[in-house]
């Protein structure tokens, strides 16, 4: 085991800090910190153009090879460039669902035309993302998906409808990944397809959700005749829950180092408040406040354990890997609860009208949704049970 | 940077699972607990003839392997798991590594061959009021005195908690300046157990699986050379051993929380009712996946806390977060392993609570293990007041 970066990480570490150093200022400088979980629709404009400005500093994809516009950055470089980010203060990456989701799925199941078409609007950072997989009876049992695709021969196209929901940032992106039934006839994980859409057209409905913070960041999204041209079907029809899955492995990568820091960010702040208004006095906050504090630093070792480790052949996830979305998402919901209680009474009182949050208020209410999305603690607990431990499968009803 | 064990560190861990899962039996456990000593001395032998472990992380300019504090936390882990009864914690996590921290090399050159060869040695610091203000363990705790008597000095005082303190050949003892408050005035002395002066009993244990005793000193004269480094400058190389002991005990309950967890599933695999394994129960599920995750998580915690340890010793970058990661890894196993014995024994049901079965063995020793060197919440009060207490910190 060794734990240090070797000299030209360090370097590469000096490169990251010195480029963010230099270009978060300005018209930037507001919007650093800004725009995380909770705060998405806060400077989009701004935040817009930011992605292009790091697209054309080459800090984009940074993971991705090189041949597809990467930098190609090994295990180490990604960290370094990930926790040097949110060290610096970067903002929400917009072009974080491109990134992190569609682009390495048409990375590894997408056809040469589909990487050609698809992969460097998301490096230049002017194509932005959502994904269309939930919808009203298909949450955790996302099997259950009934938005359908139909192949118009005529039109070379295909044709689908439906209706997706808490579809994030769904009003802001040029593209979305659907899956949808190619079969109609099929039900459960058979018959689906991976679909990559244009939002903007006129078979696509965008309605955004007010979510518990009162702000709107994910969205109802309709299809009624929506259309794909034929070859934006990712795998043959029928492949759509393997490259769906395949997918969900890709969301569990090193931009978590990314977010530590940003919990970091967050826990700093509740500390600072504790030492100003005396509540670090208090033996129960303080023992909340370390064990946070515990558990944020084994999150990153946790962290660099899975980056560090294998994987099985059969791209399963280790069990430091298993455990880690239940992990974080139930810190970061302590962590909301640990902040109002810190404050105190004080944390009744907003910012101003109609609704207007701190951003300890933002984070104290949007946690609630870690423990929901990306598969629930529930959700979680039985893929650890079932994977990991080998314990019996839940029967279906 | 590489966070995974080497090829060579695997194998260290997988021998010792190998072999002290045919030895440290539950047969084997119960045998030992009855005995006056605690362990099997045989068995001991073997260990330290044939393994050569006591020997793993000495120099080997004194008689040692050489190896680090990583391959020691991965048998320490084994060892956790398996509860192999052996003098092996106390001579090797409290007796090595105080003579490695605060000997001379002289001293090192004396004692450490022997403790490599299987001497057994333990280290004796805290009195009784260890045990009073919810437990507190670090240098305020020491009552014994050295009181200088022309060359020599002359120990008098008592000690309780003392793990294997009673079977212990070596004793490597902390005593103050008379007079001298808080961390001011301590010294180490090494002497052997059977000197004239020392008293030494067996305190009767809630886990028998490590025994722990008291151990007074009246007015034992020791010679100059029996002083561990320079005299009353003892406190920060205690509070190092003191800080690394916490970390290898992490590593044992790390261990045994992972055994709690393969007990839990195995058994609940197997037990039919409602006409189903209980397993498929979710309420079940859900509890193994959430003690998964704590073993998983006192894991990352242990095994970058062991890097830190190694640090410590050789004099890296990270030696400064030793006690920091200390506390870190010895709150988060302290509780993994308390709740996961907990959990373990509600899901066996009756036969949990029975003496026949080993759940109680685990129950017993992870309470054991949470109150040695501090509970989670003694260290977590450690880390509240550097992050609280200090100016301009975080
Ligand atoms: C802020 C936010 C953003 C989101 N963004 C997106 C997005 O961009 N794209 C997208 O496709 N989706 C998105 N989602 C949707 C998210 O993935 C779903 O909400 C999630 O999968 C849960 O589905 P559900 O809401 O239908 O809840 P349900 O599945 O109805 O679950 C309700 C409750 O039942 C429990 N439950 C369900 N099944 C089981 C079971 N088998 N065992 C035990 N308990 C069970 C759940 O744990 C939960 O507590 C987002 C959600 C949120 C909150």
């Amino acid at each position: 085991m060794k734990l240090s970066f070797s000299p030209a990480d360090e370097q590469f570490r000096q490169e990251v800090a010195q480029w963010l150093n230099v270009n978060l200022t300005g018209d930037f400088a507001k919007i650093r910190f800004r725009g995380g979980p909770g705060d998405e629709h806060m400077f989009q404009h701004e935040r817009q153009q930011w992605e292009k400005t790091l697209a054309a500093g080459g800090w984009t994809c940074v993971g991705w090879p090189k041949q597809y516009g990467g930098r190609g950055c090994s295990i180490e470089q990604q960290v370094i460039f990930f926790e040097e980010y949110a060290r610096a203060g970067g903002p929400g990456r917009v072009g974080h669902i491109g990134e992190g989701l569609a682009g390495p799925t048409i990375i590894a199941f997408g056809t040469d035309a589909q990487k050609h078409k698809y992969l460097p609007g998301i490096v230049a950072g002017t194509d932005l993302w959502c994904q269309g997989y939930s919808e009203p009876g298909a949450g955790s049992d996302l099997a259950n998906v009934k938005t359908k695709a139909r192949f118009d021969a005529e039109k070379n196209k295909w044709i689908l409808n439906g209706q997706k929901v808490w579809t994030s940032l769904a009003q802001e992106a040029h593209y979305c990944f659907v899956i949808a039934r190619t079969d109609a006839n099929s039900s459960g994980h058979k018959g689906l397809g991976f679909f990559l859409l244009k939002m903007d057209q006129p078979g696509v409905t965008v309605r955004p959700i007010q979510q518990i913070t009162g702000t709107s960041e994910f969205n109802e999204v309709f299809f009624d005749d929506a259309e794909c041209d034929a070859d934006d079907i990712v795998g043959a029809p029928g492949d759509g829950w393997k490259v769906a899955m395949g997918l969900l492995g890709f969301e569990r990568g090193v931009s978590t180092l990314g977010q530590q820091m940003q919990f970091q960010n967050e826990l700093d702040e509740v500390i600072a408040l504790a030492k100003q208004n005396g509540a670090a006095k208090d033996p129960i906050i303080r023992q909340r406040i370390a064990k946070a504090h515990a558990e944020l630093k084994i999150m990153r070792y946790n962290s660099l354990r899975m980056l560090s480790g294998q994987s099985g052949s059969d791209g399963s996830l280790q069990k430091e890997a298993l455990i880690y979305k239940l992990y974080w998402a139930t810190w970061h919901r302590a962590l909301g609860e640990l902040a109002m209680d810190v404050m105190g009474p004080e944390s009744q009182i907003l910012e101003g009208t109609p609704y207007q949050l701190s951003r300890l208020q933002a984070m104290y209410l949007f946690v609630r949704s870690d423990t929901i999305y990306g598969g629930t603690n529930q959700i979680q607990r039985n893929i650890i049970a079932e994977r990991g431990l080998g314990m019996p499968k839940e029967p279906r009803g | 940077m590489e966070f995974a064990f080497t090829d060579e560190q695997l194998m260290i861990r997988d021998t010792a699972q190998a072999f002290l899962a045919e030895v440290s039996t539950s047969e084997a456990i119960r045998a030992a607990m009855a005995t006056d000593t605690g362990y099997d001395r045989q068995l001991w032998q073997q260990i330290c003839n044939d393994l050569v472990w006591p020997a793993l992380h000495i120099p080997e300019q004194f008689g040692g392997m050489g190896l680090g504090y990583v391959e020691l936390v991965a048998m320490l882990e084994q060892m956790g798991r398996y509860l192999l009864c052996s003098p092996f914690y106390a001579s090797v996590c409290l007796g090595v590594n105080s003579l490695l921290l605060a000997g001379s090399d002289e001293q090192k050159k004396q004692w450490l061959p022997q403790l490599a060869a299987g001497t057994t040695a333990t280290l004796a610091w805290c009195d009784g009021s260890a045990g009073e203000r919810g437990g507190n363990w670090n240098a305020d705790t020491i009552s014994a005195t050295a009181t200088p008597d022309g060359q020599d000095y002359i120990l008098s005082g008592e000690y309780r908690y003392v793990v294997d303190g009673a079977s212990a050949e070596l004793l490597i003892v902390a005593a103050r300046l008379p007079g001298s408050v808080g961390a001011h005035g301590i010294s180490l002395f090494v002497l052997p157990a059977h000197t004239a002066g020392v008293s030494r009993q067996t305190l009767p244990t809630l886990d028998q699986t490590r025994k722990q005793s008291a151990i007074q000193l009246h007015r034992v004269r020791v010679p100059a050379s029996a002083l561990l480094g320079k005299a009353g400058n003892a406190a920060p190389g205690l509070q190092t051993v003191l800080d690394l002991a916490a970390i290898a005990l992490a590593a044992e309950q790390m261990g045994g929380a992972q055994q709690c967890l393969d007990m839990a599933v195995a058994y609940t695999k197997e037990r039919v009712q409602f006409g189903r394994s209980i397993a498929s129960f979710q309420a079940i599920k859900h509890k193994a996946a959430d003690m998964m995750l704590r073993v998983e998580v006192a894991r990352s915690g242990v095994y970058y806390a062991a890097c830190v340890a190694q640090e410590a010793l050789e004099g890296g970058p990270l030696a400064g977060e030793l006690s920091e990661a200390a506390s870190i890894a010895k709150s988060y196993c302290s509780d993994a392993y308390f709740k996961n014995a907990a959990e373990c024994l509600q899901m066996h049901g009756g036969v949990g609570f029975t003496w026949e079965y080993d759940v109680h063995l685990h129950f017993k020793r992870a309470k054991a293990s949470e109150h040695f060197l501090g509970t989670g919440a003694y260290h977590r009060e450690r880390l509240a007041q550097w992050l609280l207490d200090q100016e301009g910190a975080a």
